[in-house]
């Protein structure tokens, strides 16, 4: 699948990518320009200049004062994106005006609405609180992924790639090995996957950070809210510790596993990660540990699609595949998607 | 720690689609948010009778009778 829906929110940067600077970076193939006024809300205009479409985050443009230097004739824009001064004359033409995109700033990310800014509900943004909750410590990052967003959608929800792809970091052969649960909440446009391994081995991933080692229960509890935010509920504990009947959880360790997946281009993804912990909150170490390994297993499956993005670019459209039981998550996302695809071509109708 | 997330193993929700790997077993049980019931063993065809709704969807009551519970894909709609 190639393109991607409009009128949805995507996550265009972690909230601390963003201070008093020019920012800029391509979502949905339209280029972005952010920065954080001296109020401290950020804006998100069109990194364009209306006069000759030079960059307005490429220097010698430059921020003054809230207003933002174009750096080639020095048109100046303010930051709700109207003209404030043209060069050479003190007529502004009616037409210069900064696109700008709706924004929202939420869980310590950026949120930009990409299509008609008559249609962003901000209510619709689906939530994750761990990453700025103070009873979660988080490691996060961003890699850049050359191969279409839809691909990355793919290896998330069917994770019994991690025992062949991710051995030696998260994956172990209880894996791939047992079944899961798929269930799709259409009216909502939520995709859950759940495998549950009651007696597992513990991967290096989990070993080192939570200390158990020899077997555990591990359960896999994924929520996909197409068409960017996928979160994984990953639940570590000793074999045989299941949750309280009051939902209380003493002998589990919980890893919050956060990606949102934002198309760049047709064929390029920004691939932003997450790891949200509720123990050893103050532990450096730790951190600097989970950091490291998911990073590596990210950047393990960024190198796998951007294979296969040039294998697939590469051959004719309608080329065949082969599902099977473990693709069932993937394929329920893939008809989400299609969905919002389809409403997002659709005059009047979005979902 | 913090408490363990409600049991996400059923989800509320009138429109919920529902698909269990049969333990021991390579077969798919789906299950349509109207209760009909039907086991697979492709996906794919899985998906094309759960979305075909109500197309082929009877309660499981009246399932046992047809023979549409508990088989596999052979004469599934794939309209």
């Amino acid at each position: 699948m190639t393109g991607f829906p409009r009128d949805q929110w995507y996550v265009a940067a972690y909230s601390s990518e963003i201070g008093p600077e020019l920012f800029s970076r391509t979502i949905c193939a339209e280029p972005i320009l952010f920065w954080r006024t001296r109020s401290g809300q950020v804006t998100a205009m069109s990194d364009r200049c209306v006069h000759r479409r030079f960059p307005l985050s490429q220097a010698p443009s430059r921020l003054v004062d809230d207003q933002v230097i174009c750096g080639y004739h020095g048109f100046t824009y303010g930051a709700d994106g109207g003209c404030t001064a043209v060069p050479g004359q003190t007529r502004i033409p009616r037409t210069a005006r900064l696109r700008r995109y709706p924004l929202v700033e939420q869980d310590s990310l950026v949120w930009v609405f990409i299509g008609d800014p008559a249609r962003a509900d901000a209510a619709r943004i689906p939530r994750a609180p761990y990453l700025d909750s103070p009873d979660y410590t988080t490691v996060a990052g961003m890699e850049p992924l050359a191969a279409r967003f839809s691909l990355l959608v793919d290896n998330l929800l069917d994770l019994s790639h991690e025992t062949y792809l991710h051995g030696g970091y998260i994956g172990t052969p209880e894996v791939a090995a047992t079944p899961i649960t798929t269930e799709v909440d259409d009216e909502a446009g939520v995709v859950h996957v759940s495998r549950h391994m009651a007696d597992a081995e513990c991967p290096p991933f989990y070993a080192k950070s939570t200390g158990l080692h020899g077997r555990i229960s591990r359960w896999q509890d994924i929520e996909y809210t197409p068409p960017c935010l996928y979160k994984l509920h990953s639940r570590i504990a000793p074999v045989g510790s299941v949750p309280n009947a009051d939902g209380s959880d003493p002998d589990a360790f919980h890893v919050e596993v956060v990606y949102a997946i934002t198309p760049e281009t047709e064929h390029s993804t920004h691939d932003f990660w997450a790891v949200a912990r509720d123990f050893a909150l103050d532990d450096q170490d730790v951190s600097a540990f989970l950091a490291e390994n998911n990073r590596t297993v990210v950047l393990q499956d960024v190198a796998a699609l951007n294979v296969l993005e040039r294998v697939i670019a590469g051959e004719p459209e309608g080329y065949q595949e082969l599902s099977i039981n473990i693709d069932t998550g993937g394929l329920a996302a893939r008809r989400l998607l299609r969905r919002q695809l389809d409403a997002s071509r659709t005059p009047g109708v979005a979902s | 720690m913090n408490p363990a997330p409600a049991n996400r193993s059923v989800h509320p929700g009138d429109r919920v689609y529902r698909v269990h790997w049969v333990l021991g077993t390579d077969r798919l049980r789906a299950v349509c948010h109207c209760s009909a019931e039907r086991e697979f063993e492709d996906p794919v065809q899985l998906w094309e009778w759960l979305l075909s709704h109500p197309d082929g969807h009877v309660a499981p009551q009246s399932t046992s009778d047809s023979g549409a519970t508990g088989t596999p894909e052979r004469g599934v709609r794939t309209a």
